[in-house]
């Protein structure tokens, strides 16, 4: 059936590809074509997930053909047996036994054990040891992601990567299960207080990539969501020197009473601005919270208006959230947005 | 004969009236209990469904908040596994197996009637959450650090872990009964090779169901420990491990999908030969994947945690088990298709219930072997895929051959056939409704949406398949319905059944429609696998004691039998009804509602209570008759 020589697979693998996404055109119709922006499975933009996809249309093909196969003989058997007449049917079956050891034993079997061998080779090739050109740490909270670089960049929900390298991802929680999943990149692994797990990523092509956690982990699980943004390199690491460096001093007359406003109020018991006396350490940092294009790990895009409300209210935006309102005037509100949305990098 | 009916019916029959729908220990009796029961939860869980549907019918609906969605989401799962899928295919059962091995009770009737009522206590236990508005919340799987005190603070957690130890008296109570029941009780001449493959479904379903429950059962405690005693089983800041809870939970949790499974495919295998006219090809195939089945779902349940980063060595071998635990499933699809080439199929409702499962049952067969590969695993675990996947099997084993067993049975639990033509009708609805409602799950798991979450984003790609899902859930719900109507009307209206309406193959035809109290005029001596088909004498309803029947009128008594060739052994003297297994429950249930309260007081008044009823219950009271 498959031939097993490496060159041999290597060909069955694209021509099993061409014929199989032709076929899935049809079976899956939107999967592939309508949805596009769906963050899906199945459009691989790195190799970890290419060992997914290779996996999944070489099963989706023989499962075809299982599935087939069991319509068709079941519905003969339904069709074509209805006029048999009662005597002419014979208790012993000779060929009974046998079918069902071929088919069901052998065959089966066969099957089973091949794409045992496949998926493990697919699993060797993850998890083989490779040098990273980065490494990140991601700790998972209710209900944000926290990123912390080798250089003391800290960031929240958007995590920047270099395009086209493989970056080792060290994974934490601090407080219940969250898994880290970017259907486009990589399978996931979760993050589980008290142990170290690990992963790595990489994309293909600069770009930004959805991810969502994916274990259940409690009110907010639906809005806990991240976007991986692979930079060039060059990017990258100019990216992750502005991360690290200190927030902008506040530059209008609003901004520093804005800044006044944030060092007064409870904000720093969670919260740190790095260069200022806020180092809380249970919220998103915000040193350079204006570079980051949504609010509440992807829940809303950052503008005046959502940030307004999210400071004001963010139990109405994400129910159950462990940021409690404030209570400041309207001026001081305005203050506190302005600052924040100052927060950019230098450059 | 009917010298004989007389005495016995006077021997077996219970006296009408509310004291005895309380006390009964007849098998029917409690059976007819258990499938009312478990149906009623099917409702309840039914409805949690397709209200959550609603919300997730389209991008950012607020009808319901998180914490109902989770609250929702958790009682489905649990009542969806514990409180319908299990009890009703205990619940066919306890009606089914006494009578298709040929005899007249189970074998500790009184242990029967305590498991049903410990069942319906310990559902309505976990349901009362609903009154004080603290539902279990943390999903059927539970995990901690979640379900741990510090993440849920309230008595949610609590009615979850105390419903699941108190359900577990009765699941491990029902597996003890239904193994002495099949090893012990079946009629001479019943020898393990000429049991039918229902029983053979039953027993692997008790025996998993015995040895996994313990798993939960300490895992629950466990978690009762930490939660209120200060125990750090899972608490990895004091040096405990939160994975110690997957692997308890799902060293329980998976064989329980073969526990759920196996049963379903028995009534497939009792119902398939019927509709095909003729046995099943490879019967000792057949019963070897079931039992083998039964074995090699214990060595899998790491497949549940293949995302949390385990050594490479370890999760390849279970890659593997989770791989070859599929060879037992496909021997029975080609026993399955090998039958239906053999035979001449006659469509009637079950039949079609049956078909329609084959090929859900093969669909929700080979996204499993996918889920079985590690990488494609860590990919689609915890999405929609597998939420497909796993209703496709568990949805689909708990619809379709219970549906077919309604249709099938239902003549001979109450006498009357269903009607054939609203049959139809229903199966259409259900077969179609299902498969919108779940084939699309598969898309959107790979389209990128996780499980457990109570709303999604718009400009996913997702809306549309959500919408079609929630349609096909409705559609399926009324298809449903319709069969219960269906099944309401004609069991007081349906055309009188006669004994044997299918002419088929197994003991329970044998007798008459719905069963006398005593089951059989004559406990029969079985000459075949296929006895009502080959022993003539058996179409009217009794073995004569010239062709081996054997009365046993003089006295209240079963004939206990050897395991393997069922040589008789002995005369078994059975209890009468009593109403002590309903006291000793209400006693347990005021134990574990003081645990819940952790009112000392309370608690204990509910353990003395336990162990007066207990006393009670085994008090002598000179009632065994001599032998």
């Amino acid at each position: 059936m498959r031939p097993t020589g490496e060159v041999g697979f290597v060909e069955w693998e694209r021509a099993r590809r061409r014929l199989w996404r032709a076929c899935a055109l049809v079976v899956l119709a939107s999967s592939t074509g309508c949805a596009a922006s769906s963050p899906s499975v199945l459009h691989a933009k790195g190799p970890a997930e290419r060992q997914v996809t290779g996996l999944w249309w070489s099963m989706l093909a023989v499962s075809v053909v299982v599935i087939v196969f069991v319509v068709v003989m079941g519905g003969w058997g339904v069709v074509k047996t209805r006029r048999r007449r009662e005597e002419d049917i014979h208790r012993d079956v000779p060929w009974g036994d046998r079918f069902i050891l071929i088919s069901g034993i052998g065959i089966t079997g066969a099957i089973l054990v091949a794409f045992f061998l496949v998926s493990l080779r697919s699993m060797a090739t993850l998890a083989r040891a490779r040098p990273s050109s980065v490494e990140i740490t991601i700790t998972g909270h209710d209900w944000w992601w926290e990123a912390r670089y080798p250089n003391g960049a800290v960031t929240a929900n958007e995590i920047h990567i270099p395009a086209g390298e493989r970056v080792q991802i060290n994974l934490r929680s601090a407080d219940v299960i969250h898994s880290l999943w970017v259907p486009e990149l990589a399978p996931k692994i979760d993050l589980i207080p008290g142990r170290e797990n690990e992963m790595w990523i990489q994309a293909n092509q600069p770009g930004q990539y959805r991810g969502q956690c994916a274990e259940f982990c409690g009110l907010q699980h639906a809005h806990m969501i991240f976007f991986v943004i692979a930079d060039t390199p060059a990017d990258f690491n100019t990216w992750m020197q502005d991360m690290a460096a200190p927030a902008l001093a506040p530059a209008t007359p609003i901004a520093v009473q804005g800044q006044q406003v944030f060092l007064s109020n409870t904000c720093i018991g969670c919260h740190s601005i790095r260069g200022t006396s806020a180092n809380g350490q249970l919220g998103p940092d915000l040193t350079h919270m204006a570079t980051r294009a949504t609010i509440g790990a992807g829940t809303l895009p950052l503008t005046p208006q959502t940030l307004t409300q999210w400071i004001l209210a963010p139990e109405q935006i994400k129910p159950g959230v462990t940021m409690p309102p404030t209570s400041l005037t309207p001026d001081e509100v305005r203050a506190l947005v302005t600052y924040l949305l100052s927060l950019g990098f230098k450059s | 004969m009917t010298t004989l009916a007389e005495p016995l019916e006077e021997l077996w029959s219970e006296e009408p009236g509310l004291g005895t729908w309380l006390s009964t220990v007849d098998h029917k009796r409690l059976a007819k209990k258990y499938l009312y029961t478990a149906l009623a939860f099917l409702i309840l869980g039914g409805i949690e469904a397709s209200v959550m549907r609603l919300q997730l019918a389209h991008a950012n609906l607020k009808l319901l908040d998180p914490e109902t969605f989770n609250q929702l989401f958790t009682m489905h799962g649990v009542t969806m596994i514990f409180l319908f899928s299990v009890p009703v295919f205990s619940g066919f059962g306890v009606y089914m197996i006494p009578l298709m091995i040929g005899t007249r009770e189970m074998a500790f009737p009184r242990l029967n009637s305590f498991t049903y009522w410990v069942f319906l206590a310990a559902g309505l236990f976990m349901y009362s959450a609903f009154l004080i508005g603290r539902v279990p919340d943390a999903g059927w799987f539970n995990y901690t650090p979640l379900a741990d005190k510090p993440f849920s603070g309230g008595v949610n957690i609590d009615f979850y872990a105390l419903g699941l130890i108190f359900l577990g008296i009765s699941t491990t109570g029902t597996a003890i009964n239904f193994l002495t029941t099949i090893f012990k009780m079946r009629a001479p001449g019943m020898t393990l090779n000429r049991m039918p493959i229902f029983v053979w479904g039953e027993l692997a379903m008790q025996v998993s169901l015995l040895f996994a429950q313990p798993a939960l059962t300490l895992a629950t405690v466990m978690l009762m420990l930490q939660r209120h005693w200060h125990y750090h089983f899972f608490d990895a800041a004091a040096g405990g491990d939160n994975l110690l809870w997957q692997h308890l939970f799902w060293i329980f949790g998976h064989p329980l999908v073969y526990i759920i499974v196996l049963p379903g495919l028995g009534i497939l295998a009792t119902i398939l030969p019927t509709f095909a006219r003729r046995p099943m090809v490879g019967y000792t195939w057949v019963v070897l994947a079931e039992m083998a089945t039964a074995f090699i779902g214990f060595g899998v349940w790491v497949h549940h945690m293949f995302a949390t980063d385990l050594p490479a060595m370890s999760i390849s071998f279970i890659s593997l088990t989770s791989f070859l635990v599929a060879i037992p499933s496909g021997i029975q699809v080609f026993a399955w298709l090998a039958t239906l080439v053999t035979g001449k199929i006659v469509l009637k409702t079950p039949m079609l219930f049956v078909l329609g499962f084959i090929l859900i049952f093969v669909i929700g067969g080979v996204s499993g072997v996918m889920a079985a590969s590690v990488p494609f695993d860590q990919a689609t675990t915890d999405t929609y895929f597998v939420v497909a996947h796993f209703h496709y099997i568990m949805a689909g084993v708990a619809i379709f051959p219970v549906l077919a067993a309604i249709y099938y049975w239902g003549p001979k639990i109450w006498g009357r056939l269903l009607h054939e033509g609203w049959g139809k009708v229903s199966f259409w609805l259900v077969f179609v409704g299902f498969n919108l409602a779940f084939f699309p799950m598969h898309l959107l798991g790979l389209l990128g949406m996780p499980r457990r979450i109570y709303t999604y984003q718009a400009g996913l790609g997702w809306d549309s398949y959500n919408l079609v899902e929630t349609i096909g859930t409705f559609i399926m719900g009324i298809g449903i319905l319709i069969s219960f109507i269906n099944w309401f009307w004609s069991i007081r209206h349906g055309e009188r059944a006669g004994n044997d309406p299918w002419s088929s193959e197994t003991l329970e035809w044998a007798t008459s429609s719905p069963p006398a109290d005593y089951d059989f005029e004559t406990i029969p001596e079985v000459r075949s696998l296929h006895p009502t088909w080959d022993q003539p004498e058996l179409k009217d309803g009794s073995q004569p004691p010239e062709l081996g029947g054997r009365p046993l009128a003089e006295g209240h008594r079963v004939l206990a039998t050897s395991l393997l060739d069922a040589t008789p052994e002995a005369i078994v003297d059975m209890p009468h009804d009593s109403i002590w297994p309903f006291i000793l429950t209400v006693s347990l249930t005021l134990f574990f509602y003081g645990a819940l309260t952790r009112i000392a007081v309370f608690a204990a008044v509910g353990g003395a209570a336990t162990a007066i009823s207990v006393l009670g219950w085994i008090w002598p009271r000179g009632q065994t008759q001599e032998m």
